[in-house]
């Protein structure tokens, strides 16, 4: 049992990638060093580290680098089976579905966003916010589907699914003031705007989000990448 | 051979995400109903098991539907992970390395030979020509790294990165012959261009890829389908 194990993790405060990780790590119950990325300015870690990309997160493990947030994730979840709570279902047929739910986030959630967040036409936003509203709806379906009444996509507590799509919650609730429309509302998306209250107020939320208001004024800067 | 229960798979021949799961299939030894879709005209069975997306491949085991390959591909192995070798490595390290390579054959190669497929113009054509390649040397150098001088990405038989890079090889092949481009050749990318041969002589490739003329044909019915939404939408204007 005794022995080092080293974690570190290679982030940016506003990613919501990052978050993803660092909400899996707190989850978990486990310590790591954060050190800070400067995108700008890219530290010879972060080039030896993910050579391919360039890119955060990465989460050294004893000096071996994961990279890409939702393969960390998995790694996370498999390297600490036994600690802390099991982020994935153990059933391979409730697995399958997170891992279409997260691939579905990230394939279809962000780009609209991105296109309501950056479009200087007119036309082009509508559609971005008409495409990022329509995923939204379809989520709404998945949590309704996957939670079966509970509070989390994962059941009783918070699973990959959850962090997946927690981990962007600081960009969900800038939504507003960011890309001109509430990506939630109480009428169209009841379970999940309940869903966002349970999940901003869990202790791991609070540590790995980052601050909305911070957020929103950093990416008003147009200095954001994500 | 142990009880797998009712297994259906609504597949397209040449999607490399269709011959992905359909190589995983056959690596754990299962039979299954193979359902052909003809994806110009969707079966009400596919709109109905993939309402989101409307994509194949779709797998149904008793009933119950898994969507998107790479969630299919580990299914199976979890599954019948007491059936013939085991997909993924067993090493949480290797497991990741595995999942990132994969996931960035799915972004970086596929697009770039739908690209080709896509390209209206010889210069865009040529564009995306020149990002496949760079993808390709990057595998190179993945290859030599994680294989440990063996014969596939998984070692001595193919394993999930071996199935995530060789899926795609049918649709290189057609557009060699349609483009007369190069991608695998022994000067540049040595050991993919060995792999590749040594891939496609496993017994799961040779059951299940289809030849080289049934892709061209595909993408000739792909490319005209374009032309005639494009012509539309021109005359709609």
């Amino acid at each position: 049992m005794a022995g080092e194990d080293e974690l570190k993790l290679l982030g940016t405060w506003a990613s919501p990638w990052v978050s993803r990780v660092k909400l899996a790590l707190h989850l978990k119950g486990l310590s790591y060093e954060y050190v800070e990325q400067d995108l700008d300015n890219k530290s010879d870690l972060l080039l030896t580290s993910n050579p391919v990309h360039k890119k955060v997160p990465v989460l050294i493990h004893n000096g071996k680098p994961i990279c890409e947030s939702v393969v960390i994730l998995e790694y996370i979840d498999e390297a600490y089976g036994t600690t802390g709570p099991s982020l994935l279902p153990t059933d391979p047929y409730e697995r399958a579905i997170a891992r279409f739910w997260v691939d579905y986030i990230d394939q279809k959630l962000v780009i609209p966003w991105k296109v309501a967040f950056t479009a200087d036409g007119e036309e082009e936003k509508t559609e971005g916010i008409k495409q990022m509203l329509a995923v939204v709806q379809t989520l709404e379906g998945a949590l309704k589907e996957c939670s079966k009444g509970k509070p989390f996509f994962g059941g009783d507590s918070v699973g990959y699914v959850d962090i997946a799509l927690g981990g962007l919650l600081a960009f969900l609730q800038g939504t507003e003031e960011l890309c001109g429309t509430k990506p939630f509302d109480i009428a169209n998306t009841p379970l999940l705007l309940a869903w966002v209250e349970r999940f901003t107020a869990l202790d791991a939320a609070k540590v790995a989000l980052p601050d909305v208001t911070k957020l929103v004024e950093f990416a008003k800067t147009k200095r954001l990448r994500i | 051979m142990a009880a797998e229960g009712d297994l259906k798979l609504l597949g397209l021949s040449v999607s490399p995400f269709v011959v992905r799961v359909r190589m995983a299939l056959h690596m754990k030894g299962l039979s299954y109903e193979y359902i052909e879709q003809d994806l110009f005209n969707k079966s009400e069975l596919l709109l109905k098991s993939n309402p989101v997306e409307k994509k194949v491949p779709v797998l149904i085991h008793d009933g119950k539907t898994i969507l998107d390959s790479s969630a299919i591909v580990q299914y199976i192995d979890e599954v019948w992970a007491a059936m013939g070798p085991s997909i993924l490595p067993v090493d949480p390290n290797e497991r990741a390395t595995a999942r990132f390579w994969a996931a960035y054959v799915d972004d970086k190669l596929f697009s770039a030979y739908v690209g080709i497929n896509k390209a209206t113009t010889e210069v865009e054509r040529e564009e995306k020509v020149s990002e496949m390649l760079a993808v390709l040397e990057q595998l190179e150098e993945a290859f030599a790294k994680n294989s440990n001088g063996k014969a596939f990405f998984a070692g001595d038989s193919i394993g999930y990165l071996d199935l995530a890079v060789g899926c795609h090889l049918l649709w290189l092949k057609a557009q060699h012959k349609m483009f007369g481009v190069v991608f695998l050749d022994a000067g540049k990318t040595p050991l993919l261009e060995a792999w590749a041969k040594r891939f496609a002589e496993t017994d799961a490739a040779k059951e299940v890829v289809p030849d080289t003329g049934m892709v061209m044909e595909y993408a000739k019915k792909r490319q005209a389908y374009r032309a005639a939404v494009a012509a539309a939408a021109a005359t709609a204007k």
